[in-house]
This record gives structure tokens, C-alpha cells and sequence, in this order.
């Protein structure tokens, strides 16, 4: 099987959709001879041509907008923005109009919005954030987060087929530095199924994107001391397997649920409450929650450093747990 | 590019140049007739709480919205708001759906998940709307962009008020419709008042037409009133927008009979205004051009009321039979399921 980068899985998933379905098109901010701000399409104007790689002009309304109107028309609309968190300037488009539509009219929404999103390298407080937990809040959306290159086009190929507004946020700092296998045929990643990334038996830590390459490497670390971690990988958010996590829980009794996005009404705060609700019994102690500090991302390398969770603080919590 | 202020529509054979007949013509007047019957009955059936939430209505709109209406072609699209009953009613909403709608029953297009003119039927053409005016815009310069995509000779038409018009969303769908000389018709109906605010604090153009040369298209301001008129500027150009000539920006001046919704008695409209404008409304207005240009006869008049008043009352009867939705059905919907992408128009 050929190893890809995360983009490339990304950018083939994509044209491979493009090529099977002429419903399928793209519109985003300098998608076309550009090839979009991080290359996913780059050559795709040259052929699909110009109608079907939409530069579209700086407009997020316009974006998300005309999607939805194209895709009520029967379209398969892949829409872009350049960085995830432009997605506010088209808010209200996908909470107001997209992700409602069908719950008062009936009508499917079949849109994919790409987020390029996350951070790591000096973007600051406009190009890193992880607005996931924002979407997963309202009803109607789905969210996707893949981690590996084999995830990401598999679930750009079902959110493509999804018959509602996903959400695909693809972690920046994974596009050229993460590689895997890919299969080059044609597959679909389902929602609702996390994967095991790794395998243990003593604390669980949920996660995905880009943490659960820093949850690996403190997973890594901990070996040496006997300590047995299992990785979860959500993969998606809405739909999200609860019953993998709960098992996960029940089986090691100790959990970490880790995200970059900040705090305080993250995404976490619900993992963390189901499994109170739902495994209370099987914990052995807190759940214990790691995440961004309740701040805007910072732009200079050591506030950013301090910003994102690191492996050294995954793996300090992961030692505290297991010995509790 | 300076904006172009619409002639009245004179004659009957002017008409008749422009595609209507003597039938077509009674057509429209009985649409303007059931538009009003519905919602002057809707505002009774508000006031007997057999309507939750709240009613808004129309009134001096419906040849704006009929015109517009009449105009389209049967595998046009658009996106009204809530003073275009009248588009509804033309493309073949039956009344007691509406009445549902307004009651909150299950025979209502939303089947009770949305409340009052917040409805659309895509078998008709027609997509409901939002609150947050004027989110449908961009959304009907996106149905467009599927047609040009598509290579079909179909045209999106997006209606926006005079005071929505003051948001992003108006700019950015024009902007783009323009750039890309898109399938789509934008109407704006300027009925003066957006809520209790007036037109002199929302835009500081004479004319929100004018604003069409900023996009690269024409714009044309038509007297709202005049129902054939707003027919023939509707009608170009949505032509025009079939052959590939791009958007228009139709400004369709009116005033806005009553409150913005049944509970604002509108007190800051001045008097006079109401008094001028009640000696132009557009129903008996076109009222007097069929019996002035078309022979309409008291007979004919007499018949078109009682059928509409029977269509009226056996609606309401109708809706009232319907039932509420059960509130078993409470999370039906909120995503969709795959097989309901075989719909004749995602495939």
C-alpha cells in the first residue's frame, strides 16, 4: 500500500470523489490555479475546469451559503475555508440555514465544509484555533476530526456521501508531517467508530486529531515505568462512539479525556460527564481532563508552547492516574 | 449605470405583448383576492388563539409577490419571505396548507417544526425562509450557481426587504451573482419600514437599485403597486437571467399596510402615508384596470369572490382537522437519511 501524507490522503480522497460524481464540486477561497492556501487542490482546476473549482471572492456568507443552495439543487458541494477559524464569518449560514433546514423543511443538506484547523506553529490567535466543540453544540451538524492519512480520506469519501452538513476539520500541523498507508481504491471510514490507536490496560485516554499523536508519544514514554496506556482515537465527534469509550473505561478503570481546544465548554466536559453518568462504577478515579487553558491562542512560540497540551503534561497526568 | 424607473403597465394589448391573457389575467386577480382572504382570516384566527406564536402579513405586497410569482417558470426556484404569500398562493400552495402551516399542524409544509410564513415546498419551487433576513439570498444565489454549473436554463429568484438589505449577506450573494453572472433575480421589496424603523436610517442611496452598478448589473425600481408592471420587470429579467445575461435588482416599492407583525399597531407610520398609499392599493388598483382594459363584469367579480371565499373557508375547516404533531416525533429529522438523496432533484 502507498504511504501518503495526511494532505495528500486528504487532496486524493477528494479528486477520487470529483472524479466518480460530477455532483461533486469545490468552491473556497484561492482553490482554483492556486490550488487552495495549503495545495489540497492543487490541479484540480486544470481538470475539472473552472465551474467546478470555484475561486469564490472573499466572502465566508457566500461560501456557505451558496453551498446550501447548491446543494438543495441536487449538488454535492465541498466547500473550503482557508483556515477553520473563518468559519465564524459563515456562522450563520450553517447554524441557522444548514443545519436546520431539514429538521422544518425536510430537504437534505449534503454539503462537506473542509476547516483546515489547529495549531502549532506561530499562527496565532486567527489561524489555530479547534472550533469543534462550537458545531458538535448544535443540532444537525456533523463533526470530523481525523488523526491518520487513512482516516482522513475515508471520512472525506463518507462525509461526501452524508446526506447532512459535516464538518471535516483537518489538523494543520498533521498535513506534511504524519504519513501512513492509504489504499489508492475507493473506501469509506463510517462515523460513530473510534479506533484503538493503541492498545493497554491501565489509563484510557480519549482523544483525537492531533493529540493522539501526543498522547502516543507520552503512551511511549510510560512503557518504560509499566505503565500500559490504550489510545482512543474518536475519529468523529457527531456522531461519537460512546459505547467504545465506555468499554475503553470499563476496562482500565482510569481515564484522560485530551483535546487542544481550550477548556471550559469543550468537547471533553460531554465525554467526561457520559462517563460519569455511564461508568461511574467501573472508575477507580477522577476522570481527569486535559486541554487548552481558556485563552485565545497566542502567537509567540513559548505562549504557544504553553498553550497547547504537550506530551510532558499527558504524561504527568497519565503517571498521577495510575498511581491513584 | 443608472437605475431605470419602470413605466406603468397601460394597456390591454401591452399586455397581452407581454404573454398574458384575458384568463391569466383573471388568474392574477384571484390571487391577489386569496392572498389577502388568508391572511385577513389568519390575523382573525390569531386574535382566536388558534394561532400560536405570532402572524404577519402582507398586506399592500400582493402584487409585488403575485407579479413575481407569474413571472416565474415552472422549474424556476426561489426563496420569499414573509410579505410574499402571494408567491406561494402562485406557484400553487393549497390554502389549507397554509393555514396548517399557521397552526401548527402536521399537513403544514413544515409539519409544525417552523411557525407562520417560515414555509416552502421544493415540489413548488419554493424554499422556506429564515428569520435571520436576509440568509436566503446567498442561498438562492447557490441554487443559481447549480444551474450554471449544471448548464440548465433554469433561474433562482432571491427576495431580500428594503431593511435586510443593509446586512452582509445582501452584499456578498450580489457581489458573487455578479462576478459570475449568475442565473438569479434579486428582488427587494421596499416597503419603507423595516420593523419601526425607517428607510432614511437604513440606506442612504435614493434608490437600494441603485446599488445593482455596484455589482456589475442593472437595476430597475418598479412601482410594487402595479401588479402587471411588476409582472413585466419580473419577467425580463428573469429572461434575460435564462439566457445568460445575468442577475437584475428589482426594487419593488410599497408600503407596508400594517404592523410588522399582528401585535405592532404601527403608530410611527404617519397617518398621511397610510391614507396615501390605501388609495393605491394593488388590489383595487388592478381591480379597476381589468374593468377599465378587460371588460371585468359584476358577475365575474361576484364569482371570483364567493369561489374564494369558499376556497377560503373550506381551507381553514381543513387545517383545523389536521392534527398536532405527536410529541413522540420530536427528534424526527434533525439529520437526514441517506435514501432521501434519491429525491428527483438530488439525483
Amino acid at each position: 500500500m502507498p504511504e501518503k501524507t495526511y494532505l495528500q490522503a486528504i487532496s486524493d480522497g477528494l479528486r477520487q470523489e470529483m472524479r466518480r460524481d460530477p455532483r461533486v464540486f469545490v468552491l473556497g477561497e484561492d482553490v482554483g490555479v492556486y490550488g487552495g492556501a495549503f495545495k489540497v487542490t492543487l490541479g484540480f482546476q486544470e481538470e475539472f475546469g473552472p465551474w467546478r473549482v470555484i475561486d469564490m471572492p472573499l466572502s465566508e456568507t457566500a461560501i456557505m451559503g451558496g453551498a446550501t443552495g447548491a446543494a438543495l439543487m441536487g449538488m454535492r458541494p465541498v466547500a473550503e475555508m482557508q483556515f477553520a477559524d473563518f468559519v465564524s464569518c459563515a456562522w450563520d449560514h450553517l447554524v441557522t440555514v444548514a443545519a436546520k433546514q431539514h429538521y422544518r423543511s425536510g430537504t437534505p443538506i449534503p454539503i462537506v465544509l473542509r476547516l483546515p484547523s489547529g495549531g502549532g506553529f506561530s499562527g496565532g490567535p486567527f489561524h489555530s484555533q479547534n472550533p469543534e466543540s462550537s458545531f458538535a453544540h448544535i443540532p444537525g451538524l456533523k463533526v470530523v476530526c481525523p488523526a491518520t492519512p487513512e482516516d482522513a480520506k475515508g471520512l472525506l469519501t463518507s462525509s461526501i456521501e452524508d446526506p447532512n452538513p459535516v464538518l471535516f476539520f483537518e489538523h494543520k500541523h498533521l498535513y506534511r508531517r504524519i504519513k501512513g498507508e492509504v489504499p489508492d481504491d475507493r473506501y469509506t471510514t463510517p462515523f460513530g467508530e473510534a479506533r484503538v490507536h493503541r492498545q493497554g490496560d491501565d489509563v484510557t485516554v480519549i482523544t483525537w486529531g492531533a493529540m493522539v499523536y501526543t498522547a502516543n508519544e507520552a503512551a511511549g514514554r510510560l512503557e518504560q515505568e509499566d505503565i500500559s496506556v490504550e489510545v482512543i482515537d474518536l475519529r468523529t465527534l457527531i456522531p461519537w462512539d460512546r459505547e467504545a469509550v465506555l468499554s475503553s473505561v470499563r476496562k482500565c478503570s482510569k481515564v484522560l479525556v485530551l483535546h487542544e481546544d481550550t477548556r471550559t465548554g469543550g468537547f471533553g466536559g460531554e465525554i467526561a460527564a457520559t462517563i460519569a453518568e455511564e461508568a461511574f462504577e467501573d472508575l477507580d478515579a477522577p476522570v481527569k481532563r486535559i486541554a487548552a487553558p481558556d485563552c485565545p491562542v497566542p502567537f509567540s512560540p513559548p505562549l504557544e508552547k504553553a498553550f497547547i497540551p504537550q506530551v510532558d503534561d499527558v504524561v504527568t497526568a497519565l503517571r498521577d492516574l495510575a498511581a491513584y | 449605470m443608472a437605475v431605470r424607473e419602470a413605466e406603468p403597465v397601460g394597456s390591454l394589448q401591452e399586455v397581452k405583448d407581454a404573454g398574458l391573457d384575458r384568463e391569466d389575467l383573471l388568474g392574477i386577480y384571484r390571487n391577489l383576492l386569496t392572498t389577502r382572504t388568508i391572511e385577513e382570516r389568519g390575523h382573525i384566527l390569531y386574535k382566536q388563539g388558534k394561532i400560536p406564536g405570532s402572524f404577519y402579513t402582507g398586506r399592500g405586497n400582493e402584487a409585488a409577490a403575485v407579479g413575481v410569482g407569474t413571472a416565474m417558470g415552472p422549474h424556476d426556484v426561489g426563496t420569499p419571505l414573509q410579505r410574499d404569500i402571494g408567491v406561494h398562493i402562485t406557484r400553487g400552495l393549497e390554502p389549507w396548507r397554509i393555514f396548517a402551516q399557521y397552526m401548527g399542524r402536521v399537513d403544514g409544509p413544515t409539519k409544525g417544526r417552523d411557525g407562520n410564513v417560515h414555509l416552502g415546498d421544493s415540489s413548488l419551487g419554493t424554499y422556506a425562509m429564515v428569520s435571520h433576513l436576509p440568509a436566503m439570498l446567498p442561498v438562492a444565489v447557490g441554487m443559481s450557481l447549480a444551474f450554471r454549473i449544471r448548464e440548465e436554463r433554469r433561474v433562482a429568484v432571491a427576495w431580500c426587504g428594503e431593511g435586510a438589505a443593509a446586512r452582509g449577506d445582501a452584499h456578498e450573494g450580489m457581489n458573487f451573482a455578479g462576478v459570475r453572472r449568475l442565473p438569479v433575480v434579486f428582488v427587494i421589496d421596499n416597503n419603507q419600514w423595516a420593523y419601526s424603523t425607517p428607510s432614511y436610517l437604513e440606506f442612504a442611496v435614493d434608490h437600494l437599485a441603485d446599488r445593482a452598478a455596484a455589482y456589475g448589473f442593472e437595476g430597475v425600481v418598479v412601482d410594487g403597486t402595479d401588479v402587471l408592471a411588476v409582472y413585466r420587470e419580473a419577467k425580463l429579467a428573469i429572461e434575460k437571467a435564462r439566457e445568460g445575461g445575468g442577475p437584475t435588482l428589482i426594487e419593488s416599492v410599497t408600503l407596508r399596510m400594517e404592523g410588522h407583525a399582528v401585535h405592532d399597531d404601527a403608530f410611527y407610520v404617519p397617518r398621511e402615508m397610510f391614507e396615501e398609499w390605501a388609495r393605491r392599493d394593488p388590489i383595487e388598483r388592478f381591480r379597476s384596470w381589468l374593468r377599465d382594459n378587460a371588460g371585468l363584469t359584476d358577475e365575474e367579480e361576484d364569482e371570483l369572490s364567493s369561489s374564494v371565499k369558499r376556497l377560503i373557508n373550506e381551507a381553514v375547516q381543513r387545517a383545523e382537522e389536521s392534527p398536532y404533531p405527536e410529541a413522540s416525533t420530536l427528534l424526527d429529522g434533525v439529520f437526514a437519511t441517506a435514501d432521501e438523496l434519491d429525491a428527483p432533484h438530488h439525483r
